[in-house]
């Protein structure tokens, strides 16, 4: 690449960099003061966007860019009192559910609002042109956004440190507590960063729109985003946010500079999971300090005994009989039943036990449909073999991300986990020539004698209960055992001789594998398969299950899968949104039982 | 025999000097308390024995072994039990599950994935309950158990690797003052019986002068006394620091 070239992808870095520093920084400071971290932030700078171009062509660009960043600022603001203003004493996974939750709900409504199309957004009126920066050209708007970024900076710092309200900001980052004991105004300083941290994120959308389309994927690529920024950066500070924002600024614009945009996620990461390695706070961060007070103590997870199984044998019995009773449409759904129970199970070994909330399971699940297709279509292996080996690939990916979750916790662990499966996704969704793109591949069907539906269902009934057994089985014996020793007291496990990141590590890695055979029993079932089956929005389909049946109960979660699935059903069969109402569900599922409803049902029967 | 011999042991935490050049022994079967106010360095001492910090100076060997550079894992393998300050037992697991934990760890069974837990060395499990006094309540959530009890716990799990130390810190903290003496007591004779060198703390002097082989007394990270109790009790320094009067 020649001089100027250089100088011009350099130059592109940075304008890039303008919005997601933008938006990191409002997550940031959001997170420093609340300690939520708001997996809604990336659909906030999404409905920047959307309002911009909508309202363009009525107003103008530049009144457009003001009143998107006023209006997604209210929302904010609006989003606090109504739903996060109840969650600050929540468990944390209950918090990010609910921020997801209105993730499904934002998309939906901009799916109804402006529909299912990109829409292109006007030219800077002044800025539409381009400059010739040596002897090349280049768009005179992305000089303006190259001194955007640091103007915003620089407002920020001093709103920050000359303003008494910034003075207040920065107590409360430091020192929760010591903030509301000298007599902070806490409702309204939260309102008011979640307000000033959605402002950034509508601006930022806003200004985006001469530089790309609005459209559905943008909250999740804005927020995986913005996910590497803040952890590079380090979560709570905004030069931080800055610094990593310029960083990843560039990483990008030289993927795709050299002709490998396809990587760019990749190549995100892996400066991610360096830095987390290297520097667990971020390059400018600090250390979190530890939560005060005890940590939860977990209740024992339930137990198999011989009533139980005599139970569950008479369910598989009465599983056996279905294909002589019901209809096609009933063994595909039941089919669809058995790939999730065990997908359900699979999440909830390592996150229950294992106490490693993943945030990006579906990536595993994925992987293993996406390997079975492309056996069968691409190596031409026979069905038997295609779904023997493709969880194989699947326990590469939970391999290579388990081995840098375990090293983490909490919001980090959600969002590193997040962060990888919006990866494998963009890899699956833009790597047209073999995954098929967005369309995805199809033409999976399984060989002749699997073919009806009642055999394949017998099949699943098969692989899925001997797959749910052997992880209960797993959860009985010392596997199970040490996984809850490291999550119960980590030092003591370590004293007594437990490597409490390798066993981690091992149950991630096998939470992996079988939800990867969960996802090529899937593929065959469905015969085709696209990137949605491993898009971050599945993942939290299998944390809502698990949740739904209690996370710290052995059988709960196979039943929160049935549930789901079943409604799932109903719904998408009745509702034109459905995600937004499972969005809905799962809101006042968090507001109205803050402490799970196993926890609720715990404290209802105790009394 | 000595078992344990600590040479120069120092320790910051940035401008804070917990331990500064802390030298001492512990032998086979001999009792061996440290005693100190709140922030001498006690349990950072404890912390640095089993690898949960690293020094930043100084030697630690174990029967020969040094111990320093390893991680609390590898270090309990080399027979080094110990209790916390602030107990840490498994609390979704029954008193009986976790003894049997540190007993399936030992026998280095940790993954293995079909094997039934609940049935694996609850013997064994069961005979160092009662050896610590816990049996009645093997089968109990160790979340619901009382302080001084979770201690006795702790003390079981040490035990289960059959440790040539045992690091006990402020074991009878949360106990009544005659149970305080019997567990003391207890592992006075487990330390003679097994040949186990023990080293623990303890706030009340009555049982460190009538139980413990040899006192050595931490001040500001430093070790100022060490000797025989009746020694120890009657040294310039120590009357000093515990009762004010030079
Ligand atoms: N993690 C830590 N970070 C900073 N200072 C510490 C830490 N742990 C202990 N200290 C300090 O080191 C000194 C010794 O503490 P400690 O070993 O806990 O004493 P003891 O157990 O004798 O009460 C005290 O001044 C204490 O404040
Ligand atoms: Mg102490």
């Amino acid at each position: 690449m020649s001089g100027s070239a250089l100088l011009l992808q350099f130059l592109n870095g940075l304008a890039g960099a303008n919005s997601l520093f933008l938006v990191a920084a409002g997550l940031s400071l959001i997170f420093g003061v609340s300690r939520i971290v708001n997996f809604a932030h990336g659909s906030l700078y999404m409905l920047g966007m959307y309002v911009a171009v909508w309202l363009a062509p009525a107003t103008g660009f530049w009144a457009a860019v003001l009143l998107a960043a006023l209006i997604v600022a209210a929302t904010g603001a609006l989003v606090e009192i109504g739903v996060l203003r109840r969650l600050y004493q929540a468990p944390e996974l209950l918090q990010l559910l609910a921020t997801f939750a209105l993730v499904l709900i934002v998309r939906d409504f901009a799916l109804w609002a402006w529909g299912p199309q990109d829409m292109l957004g006007p030219r800077a009126p002044g800025f539409g042109d381009a400059v010739f920066i040596a002897g090349a050209a280049f768009p005179r708007y992305d000089l303006l956004l190259i001194a955007l970024g640091p103007l915003v900076f620089v407002l920020l710092h001093a709103l920050l440190t000359r303003t008494r309200w910034g003075t207040l900001v920065r107590a409360a980052t430091e020192d929760r507590e010591m903030a509301a004991a000298l007599g902070v105004n806490q409702r309204w300083l939260f309102t008011g960063i979640f307000g000033l941290g959605a402002l950034l994120a509508g601006a930022g959308g806003a200004l985006a729109v001469p530089r790309e389309p609005a459209s559905l994927a943008v909250d999740l690529a804005a927020i995986s985003d913005a996910f590497v920024v803040v952890v590079v950066g380090g979560l709570g500070s905004v030069p931080g946010a800055f610094l990593a924002a310029l960083v990843i600024g560039e990483v990008k614009a030289f993927c795709i500079g050299y002709g490998y945009s396809e990587i760019t996620l990749a190549v995100e990461f892996i400066v991610m999971a360096v830095v987390l390695v290297l520097r667990p706070w971020g390059l400018l961060g600090k250390p979190l300090p530890a939560p005060r007070g005890a940590a939860a103590v977990e209740p024992p997870l339930g137990r198999i005994d011989r009533k139980a199984a005599l139970a569950l044998a008479c369910l598989a019995a009465l599983l056996a009989g279905l294909p002589l009773a019901g209809d096609e449409y009933t063994l595909v759904l039941a089919t669809d039943i058995l790939v999730f129970a065990l997908f359900a199970v699979s999440l909830h070994f390592i996150m229950g036990p294992g106490g490693l909330a993943s945030f990006g399971h579906a990536a595993y699940l994925g992987l293993g449909a996406y390997g079975a297709a492309l056996l069968l279509l691409r190596a031409h292996a026979p069905t038997e073999a295609a779904l023997a080996l493709a969880p194989l690939l699947a326990l590469g990916g939970a391999a290579l991300c388990g081995w840098f979750a375990v090293r983490l916790a909490g919001v980090y662990l959600a969002m590193l986990t997040l962060a990888f499966a919006q990866i494998v996704w963009s890899i699956a969704f833009q790597w047209d020539s073999v995954t098929g793109g967005s369309n995805g591949l199809i033409g999976v069907w399984p060989a002749p004698w699997l073919a009806s539906k009642s055999a394949y269902y017998y099949l699943a009934l098969l692989v899925c209960g001997i797959g749910i057994a052997l992880l209960w089985r797993a959860l009985g014996a010392p596997l199970g055992y040490t996984l809850r020793a490291g999550r119960d007291a980590p030092l003591r496990a370590d004293a007594i001789g437990i490597d409490v990141r390798r066993v981690q590590w091992i149950g991630f890695a096998i939470a992996g594998t079988f939800a990867g055979i969960a996802g090529a029993l899937y593929a065959f079932s469905k015969g085709s398969i696209s990137p949605e089956t491993l898009s971050v929005p599945r993942s939290v389909d299998a944390l809502v299950m698990v949740l739904l049946g209690g996370v710290q109960t052995l059988t709960g979660p196979a039943w929160g899968a049935v549930l789901f699935v079943w409604l799932q059903d109903e719904l998408a069969r009745e509702v034109e949104y459905w995600r937004a109402a499972i969005g809905a569900v799962v809101l006042a599922l968090v507001l109205v039982f803050p402490r799970g409803l196993a926890g609720y049902l715990k404290e209802r029967f105790a009394r | 025999m000595t078992a344990l011999v600590v040479q120069g042991l120092t320790k910051s935490y940035g401008g804070v000097q917990a331990l500064r050049g802390v030298s001492f022994s512990v032998s086979t079967g001999e009792l061996v308390a440290i005693i100190g106010p709140n922030g001498a360095g006690k349990t950072t001492c404890f912390n640095l024995l089993n690898g949960q910090l690293a020094p930043d100076a100084g030697d630690i060997t174990l029967d020969g072994r040094s111990l320093v550079g390893r991680a609390p894992r590898d270090i309990w393998r080399l027979g080094v039990g110990r209790t916390f300050q602030i107990t840490a037992t498994f609390g979704s697991m029954s008193v009986r599950e976790n003894v049997q934990m540190a007993l399936v760890s030992r026998e280095r069974r940790l993954y293995a994935p079909f094997a039934a837990f609940p049935r694996l060395y609850a013997a064994e499990a069961d005979a160092l309950l009662e050896r610590v006094g816990m049996l009645e309540q093997a089968a109990r959530p160790c979340a619901l158990l009382a302080y001084g009890d979770l201690k006795r716990v702790e003390l079981a799990i040490a035990l289960a690797n059959r440790p040539r130390l045992l690091l006990m810190d402020e074991p009878t903290a949360g106990m009544a003052s005659e149970e305080r003496g019997a567990l003391i007591a207890l592992a006075r004779a487990l330390a003679k019986t097994d040949g186990i060198a023990v080293l623990f703390t303890e706030h009340d002097m009555e049982i460190v002068f009538g139980h413990a082989d040899r006192v050595l007394v931490l001040h500001a990270g430093e070790l100022i006394a060490v000797g025989a109790p009746e020694v120890v009790r009657v040294d310039a320094r120590v009357q000093e620091l515990y009762l004010g009067a030079p």
